[in-house]
């Protein structure tokens, strides 16, 4: 019964409760393995993954590779600067000569939505989508969820608050699409210029007025504002934009006094978010990290543990 | 489906739990520094059975550990689906501790080897033995059990299915043949 | 040797024809048009509707340069498989047919390999960058039939006014392909509910609609004809009515892919770039608009935008994929399964749409059904159910969102200057 009935994890949209509810348990049981003196299992002995990152990323592939050599699986990592990609090489040729070299999984980060979607459609392995263009993230969605999970002991009912630049976020998208499913009541804020057209209808709450998004909210999830949008007359100055949704401790005294402060990070300190809060009691950020180590970990165990059943 | 055989009711499981908890206490010469890890999932219930004994016949409450071995077994790319995993809990010092683990059946041997594995990925105890219900022989690694409930010759083809009232409602021990 | 179409229905509403009768073409004409006739070579049309040729107003055939694409071969062999016997082929190649020698290759090569009919166009602007203009006088001696910048509109709109003030004199109109470059600002589909849902930049419906509108009042102006091509939008609809109650001389063109599909085809196609093109699918409410304009008049005509591409351009991240689809193939089975079988217009409305009405609109000979024309002729099986297939295809390239789909409704012969091209969707 249990075991995820498909090859790629690509978005929470298309998946289901029963589901993001495995990915979310496993998670839970393996989070132990980051904390006790012995981080190793030998569950993917012999089993292999890429990464394959067309943007920069620290966080997101470490997290990824400390997942599966936790798992004593074995890892590789491209990164755009030294991939033959430079050269003009096509994405499904890259995918192609990698896959044929043995491994099972391919982690990939892409500036384009759609990326792995199309990408899967292409090889025999699994994909793991770490972020694609404006699309989703699902593995962040999913460690902000099982976050919230672990401290509030439930997503429904409860109000999450995302702030920032919601248009551009895949970080948003796959939030919002993991909370509806399970009943959270979501609502988003940020500049006009930066809230996406329609989302209404997906069951939220749309604001440019931060201040009603967090009234009462039971979590509080802010964005990291790209500074290069400043370029594109979609906001003025970091300045206002920090005077008018920035979120820092008077702000945060809008919601719940037990609200969590959460943050996928790099964090800009100052502008989006405020050194007091994000160091504050209610931040949950770095277990966030932790959390999102664990997710890695149970899609991972969750796609490569098993025999090649496809 | 019926059982080809009723290899143990209830009054023989409780009485081979019995025995085996003396027994632990006689090779250890007491309690001292000795816990019981059950293997996920019968031996749980049978290691919480023997820490109730324990606790009668010396008056000694012993540590007991749950243990997960899904993570260690060396089949699952047999599988297609992979099992679900659960939590293992040891929440007391393992260094200088004598451990004895808990299971409902002893076969090939692969399970106590997994969770050997998993024990020792936790931590170092100073000694293992291994307390079994049922011993059905066809060893496949070097393994054997220090306590057993019952040596029970059994064939390939045979399956011996352990009920206990804490997961199955009742307690029996039965023999069935493959189907 | 003669032809013969036996026991077909005549239909050409432009002269009021509908009658059930026989067809002698020879010579490259039609002969006699009644009963009991008789030719070398039968055409059988029983059950079929007898129509004038059908004209393709916005094609690309890529020659000169692109010839990996589509040539002028296949190009023309995928335009009679489609029941046209003409198109007009667009000068956004490489290099940019700018200049009397490159419109002289054109018809050269059309008349060495063309299987149907081929009217050139011209770029407006030299390179079709814009500046200055091209020798549009000198191009419609060499014949060409209008003047377009397809693929790069005139960004700027003093440009545009003098080009359509030129054109006028020699009695070309001028084909703008609407669009803002800013704010469409590097879009790969409609910008709105789908596009904020699939992660993608998304190119308002505004970037359209502004040139639309600019167009019209440029028209208004000058008097000078302006088409607008591929029409995508409900505001530009509006638009081009409201120009035309102030008298403006515009017309209009709308694809086949406009009238069938949405920007929700994205999503259910899961990123599939055959759903990628220039203006993009749009809205529900867009495309009944089209419908709606198909249905009242105000849509002149139906023309395809036939644009093919390499697998390679193609088989890639949706952002990087070129813009465009085929479309000779399907146009046919799509008027006739979700225009005239669904309701939205009659079977002469159609041929209004996809004959007259083209032909008129770049001053070719019209196509009619009357003795001593000459015979240009697309012959229509409205009820033959087929499989929009990949390997059937004529065109080089087979980038269309239509493939497996099943139509009701599909042209079965296509007659050139009197000769049968195309039988049963086979080229000959």
């Amino acid at each position: 019964m249990p075991g995820l009935k498909r090859k790629d994890i690509l978005g929470l949209r298309e998946m289901s409760t029963e589901e993001i509810d495995l990915i979310l348990d496993t998670a839970d049981t393996l989070k132990d393995i980051v904390t006790r003196p012995i981080k190793k299992l030998p569950t993917l002995r012999g089993k292999g993954f890429v990464t394959l990152f067309y943007e920069n990323s620290t966080r997101t592939s470490k997290s990824f590779e400390l997942a599966g050599k936790y798992l004593s699986a074995d890892v590789t990592s491209i990164a755009l600067a030294t991939s033959s990609v430079q050269k003009g090489e096509t994405l499904l040729d890259t995918a192609r000569n990698l896959e044929i070299m043995g491994p099972d999984a391919i982690v990939m980060r892409h500036p384009v939505g759609g990326a792995c979607n199309f990408l899967a459609k292409n090889v025999r392995c699994s994909v793991i989508n770490a972020g694609d263009g404006m699309h989703e993230h699902p593995t962040q969605g999913l460690l902000d969820m099982l976050t919230i999970r672990q401290k509030k002991g439930r997503l429904k009912g409860l109000k999450v608050a995302i702030i920032g630049d919601i248009f551009h976020s895949r970080v948003a998208r796959s939030n919002i699409f993991g909370l509806t499913k399970y009943g959270a009541d979501v609502w988003v804020a940020g500049p006009s210029t930066l809230l996406p057209p329609g989302f209404e209808e997906l069951g939220i709450h749309v604001t440019n007025r931060v201040e009603e998004a967090l009234e009462g909210a039971d979590v509080v999830n802010v964005l990291r504002l790209q500074l290069e949008r400043q370029e594109k007359a979609l906001f003025p100055s970091v300045a206002e934009y920090h005077k008018f949704w920035g979120v820092g401790p008077d702000r945060l005294k809008l919601a719940k006094a037990d609200a969590l402060l959460m943050h996928p990070g790099p964090m800009n300190r100052g502008v989006e978010i405020s050194t007091y809060v994000a160091d504050g009691d209610q931040s949950v950020i770095l277990e966030q990290v932790t959390n999102g180590v664990a997710v890695r970990m149970a899609i991972l165990y969750l796609l490569l543990g098993g025999g090649d059943a496809a | 489906m019926e059982p080809k055989a009723m290899l143990m009711d209830e009054t023989q499981m409780t009485r081979a739990l019995s025995r085996i908890a003396h027994e632990i206490i006689e090779k250890n010469k007491g309690l001292e520094s000795v816990a019981l890890v059950g293997i996920r999932r019968r031996g749980i219930p049978l290691a919480q059975r023997l820490a109730a004994r324990l606790k009668e016949f010396e008056g000694v409450e012993i540590p007991v550990g749950t243990l997960d071995i899904t993570l260690y077994r060396d089949d699952l790319t047999e599988l297609s689906s992979v099992p679900q995993v659960h939590r293992s809990e040891v929440n007391f010092k393992l260094p200088g501790t004598t451990i004895i683990l808990v299971d409902d059946v002893l076969y090939t041997g692969r399970t106590v080897r997994a969770a050997l594995d998993a024990l020792l990925d936790i931590g170092r105890p100073a000694t293992i033995q291994l307390a079994i219900l049922i011993d059905r022989g066809h060893r496949e690694l070097p393994i054997r059990a220090d306590y057993v409930g019952k040596n029970v010759p059994t064939s390939r083809r045979e399956v011996v299915e352990v009920h206990v009232t804490e997961i199955d409602g009742e307690d029996s021990v039965a023999l069935y043949d493959l189907p | 040797m003669s032809m013969l179409i036996t026991g077909g229905r005549l239909l050409d509403p432009a002269q009021g024809l509908d009658r059930y009768a026989d067809i002698l073409v020879d010579g490259g004409k039609i002969v006699a048009i009644g009963e009991g006739l008789k030719g070398d070579q039968v055409v059988d049309a029983h059950g079929k509707v007898v129509a004038p040729g059908f004209i393709d107003i916005h094609v690309h055939l890529r020659v000169p340069g692109q010839e990996y694409k589509e040539d002028m071969r296949t190009g023309t062999a995928a335009a009679v498989r489609g029941g046209f016997v003409g198109v007009v082929c667009m000068p956004n190649t490489n290099p940019v047919i700018d200049n009397v020698p490159l419109v002289a290759h054109v018809r050269q090569l059309a008349a060495e390999q063309g299987l149907c009919k081929v009217w050139p166009t011209g770029a407006i602007t030299k390179g079709s960058k814009g500046e200055q203009l091209a020798e549009i006088g000198e191009m419609k001696d060499a014949g060409i039939v209008a003047i377009t910048d397809d693929g790069r509109p005139v960004e700027n709109a003093e440009t545009m006014r003098q080009a359509m003030i030129y054109a006028k004199q020699f009695g070309l109109a001028i084909m703008d392909h609407c669009e803002d470059k800013q704010l469409a600002g590097g879009g790969a589909m409609h910008y709105g509910k789908v596009s904020a849902l699939l992660g993608l930049k998304g190119m308002p419906s505004a970037s359209e609609e502004l040139h639309v509108a600019r167009d019209i009042l440029l028209s208004l102006e000058t008097g000078a004809h302006v088409h607008i091509q591929h029409v995508s939008s409900k505001r530009s609809i509006e638009l081009i009515r409201w120009g035309r109650s102030l008298g403006a001389n515009v017309t209009v063109e709308a694809t086949p892919h406009h009238f069938t599909l949405t920007d929700q085809a994205v999503m259910e196609m899961d990123y599939a770039t055959t759903t990628k093109m220039n203006p993009p699918l749009r809205a529900e409410e867009d495309r009944l608009a089209i419908l709606d304009a198909l249905r009242d008049g105000l849509i002149d005509v139906i023309a395809t935008d036939h644009a093919p591409h390499h697998l390679d351009e193609k088989n890639v991240e949706y952002q990087y994929a070129s813009f465009g689809i085929t479309g000779l193939e399907t146009a046919v089975g799509l008027a006739i399964s979700r225009l005239v079988k669904a309701g939205v217009v009659t079977l002469e409305r159609l041929i209004e749409l996809m004959s007259t009405r083209p032909a008129q609109l770049v001053g070719v000979p019209v196509p009619t059904l009357v003795e001593g024309a000459e015979a240009d002729i697309t012959i229509l099986d409205l009820d033959k159910t087929w499989t929009v297939r990949a390997e059937e295809m004529a065109s080089k390239s087979k980038n269309s969102p239509f493939i497996g789909w099943e139509l009701t409704g599909a042209p079965y012969a296509t007659v050139v200057s009197g000769k049968l091209r195309m039988l049963e969707m086979n080229v000959l």
